[in-house]
């Protein structure tokens, strides 16, 4: 009776799991500078649209560790974009922003957002927006509110509306996951029985690289994730691996084993116009190319240990450009080209460090043991990242600075490959 | 024994009493019958047994022939091949070139420390070692794919070396096996 009992769980447990693991939970491990304090006050008629909007808004900008959400109580009458601000009266809350809006049903069936933001210690508006949704655009358009927020009180643009890559491995099944920059609303591009790894972003947003296994051997495909069309970019003999895309979007670096070793390949996004652009007996892999698309870094072991060397992007001699430490992989240029992400092994432990490459200046800003996978955000500020926490794949997100720390995780399933996409229009 | 006796008592007393038989004919006698006996030929059915196959019709399975054997187990960061491998090595080329029709897909393995991708290069610096030792011994190069898995098919899967040295392993797959 007991076994029979638990074989149902067990089918129950198989039928809600994709529901319950359908989303990443944020968790905010640790807070850095001080954070400028902004009320949100809840928009009249948000009740209507199911999740609250406004929720979202200040859930985003708390998460970017440069802000801190006010509790609002409830104010009669609701104040709205179109009311008249008594900055005297948010102030004295504490507020340093205000945001204020309103939501109306219209008459075919979809909603109107309005809303406005105020610098408070100015006393002046710093401008609004309208949109129309549909009740399924909720997430989207608080996600768009909470960028034009942190874009005009911070001067750089919001990631809130990006969207994420990873690979989730649930039993025997890998599945690659787009899922909004929150965490939310993860939808499955791949699932595979077969491992996937390395995703990579088109400049576009509108398509990624990767490599799957489904062929016991890893293959390069490149899948739209418009219409979910895969094409195979690299099938050579041997292995395929490691797609890297040029900041024009018309050309891929990717590892091949076609001449024997691992060596670094050019080929058009189509995959032809096959060029080989490293010639070593050593390991070249994990190549990434700098924004201005001038330089291809990539992982080598030509020196004895895998090290981070640079190369011109039409092939040419390669300098070295990390020289601490006996294992440094994983390149990863910001988005201003002015800093290296890499994964170092530190005393025993695989950790995010950072070479800043005006002033050759290291620092190690996780304090984690088994990181891979560093991703920056488009803007440059958060840096995500693959990690393990008690035997589980998790995903984590520092700040560039190393002071803010959030953990992404699933409720199921071992979590890696993180990929942050592009700003997209 | 005793009908053959009274038959040839028989036979003997016929004869004595018939007198028109000019010439008489020598007995035959028992013993001389008996020293040429009639050959029992028995022919054995073939037999089809479906129950039993025989273990030796496909080396490559055969537990006891070596080239059952398909994996090869590296060093930390290492990819030559240990003595204790040679046989194995041996026995595969043998087969290889022995069956030119046969192809292998050999697969490298790394263990989970580091980068993944940069595991996909350590498996596949073991792959091409395996390679190159059985095309040393006779093996066409078309005859075989050097692949790597790097971390991402681990036999074990537990944080510790006795399970990496585990997965820091070639696998070696004939055509039909993958």
């Amino acid at each position: 009776m007991l076994t029979r009992l638990r074989a149902f769980l067990g089918a129950v447990l198989l039928l809600i799991t994709p529901l319950a693991a359908a989303q990443l939970s944020i968790e905010i491990t640790g807070a850095g500078a001080p954070r400028m304090p902004i009320a949100v006050a809840p928009f009249p008629g948000e009740g209507a649209l199911g999740p609250g909007i406004t929720s979202i808004v200040r859930a985003d900008l708390e998460r970017s560790g440069l802000f801190r959400g006010l509790e609002v109580p409830p104010l009669a009458p609701a104040p709205t974009e179109a009311s008249t601000v008594n900055y005297a009266e948010w102030r004295s809350r504490l507020a340093d922003a205000l945001v204020l809006g309103s939501v109306a049903a219209r008459p075919d069936g979809r909603y109107e957002v309005r809303f406005r933001l105020y610098d408070v210690v100015k006393q002046a508006s710093l401008g609004g927006i309208a949109y129309t949704l549909s009740k399924e655009q909720v997430r989207a358009t608080a996600h768009r509110i909470a960028d034009f927020v942190y874009e005009k009180l911070t001067g750089e643009k919001g990631v809130f509306s990006t969207r994420i890559a990873y690979v989730v491995k649930r039993g025997n099944r890998f599945e690659l996951q787009i899922a909004d920059a929150d965490g939310a609303g993860e939808e499955a591009a791949l699932v595979s029985f077969e491992p996937i790894i390395s995703p990579a972003w088109s400049p576009d947003g509108r398509k990624l690289a990767y490599v799957s296994f489904e062929n016991k051997k890893p293959v390069v495909y490149v899948h739209s994730l418009v219409d979910g069309k895969r094409n195979v970019i690299a099938n050579f003999r041997g292995s395929n691996s490691a797609p890297a895309w040029s900041p024009d979007g018309a050309k891929l670096a990717v590892t091949l084993s076609r001449e024997g070793g691992s060596q670094i390949f050019l080929l058009n996004a189509d995959g032809s116009g096959l060029r080989r652009l490293t010639s070593s007996a050593a390991i070249d892999t994990e190549p990434r190319f700098s924004g201005d698309g001038q330089w291809i870094y990539f992982t080598s072991d030509r020196g004895g240990s895998p090290q981070i060397y640079r190369m011109p992007a039409a092939g040419g001699e390669p300098q070295r450009i990390t020289f601490e430490g006996s294992y440094n992989v994983t390149p990863r240029l910001s988005p201003d080209g002015k800093t290296l992400a890499y994964i170092t092994l530190n005393e025993g432990k695989f950790q995010v460090a950072l070479l800043d490459l005006s002033n050759r200046q290291v620092q190690i800003i996780t304090d984690s043991d088994r990181d891979e996978s560093p991703s920056f955000a488009p803007n440059g500020r958060m840096i995500l990242l693959a990690t393990v926490i008690g035997e589980r794949g998790v995903l984590s997100a520092v700040s560039s600075d190393g002071r803010v720390k959030q953990r992404l995780s699933v409720t199921a399933g071992d979590v890696r490959e993180p990929a942050w996409g592009p700003f997209t229009e | 024994m005793r009908l053959a006796i009274i038959a040839t008592l028989a036979a003997a007393a016929l004869a004595a009493g018939c007198a028109t038989t000019p010439e008489q004919q020598a007995p035959v006698s028992v013993e001389e019958r008996a020293a040429k006996p009639a050959p029992v030929e028995t022919k054995p059915i073939a037999r089809v047994d479906l129950t039993s196959k025989p273990a030796a019709a496909n080396p490559l399975k055969d537990p006891n022939n070596i080239l059952s054997k398909r994996s090869i187990y590296f060093d930390f960061d290492k990819y030559d091949i240990k003595d204790e491998f040679r046989p194995q090595i041996e026995a595969h080329a043998k087969y290889l070139r022995e069956n030119p029709g046969a192809k292998m897909l050999m697969q490298g393995n790394a263990d989970e420390r580091g980068s993944r991708e940069y595991n996909l290069g350590l498996g596949q610096r073991r792959s091409d070692s395996v390679k190159r030792a059985l095309t040393l011994l006779g093996a066409k190069d078309n005859q075989i794919e050097s692949v790597s898995l790097g971390e991402e098919k681990p036999v074990c899967t537990e944080h510790a070396e006795d399970c990496w040295a585990k997965n820091r392993r070639g696998d070696m797959l004939y055509n039909g096996e993958y």
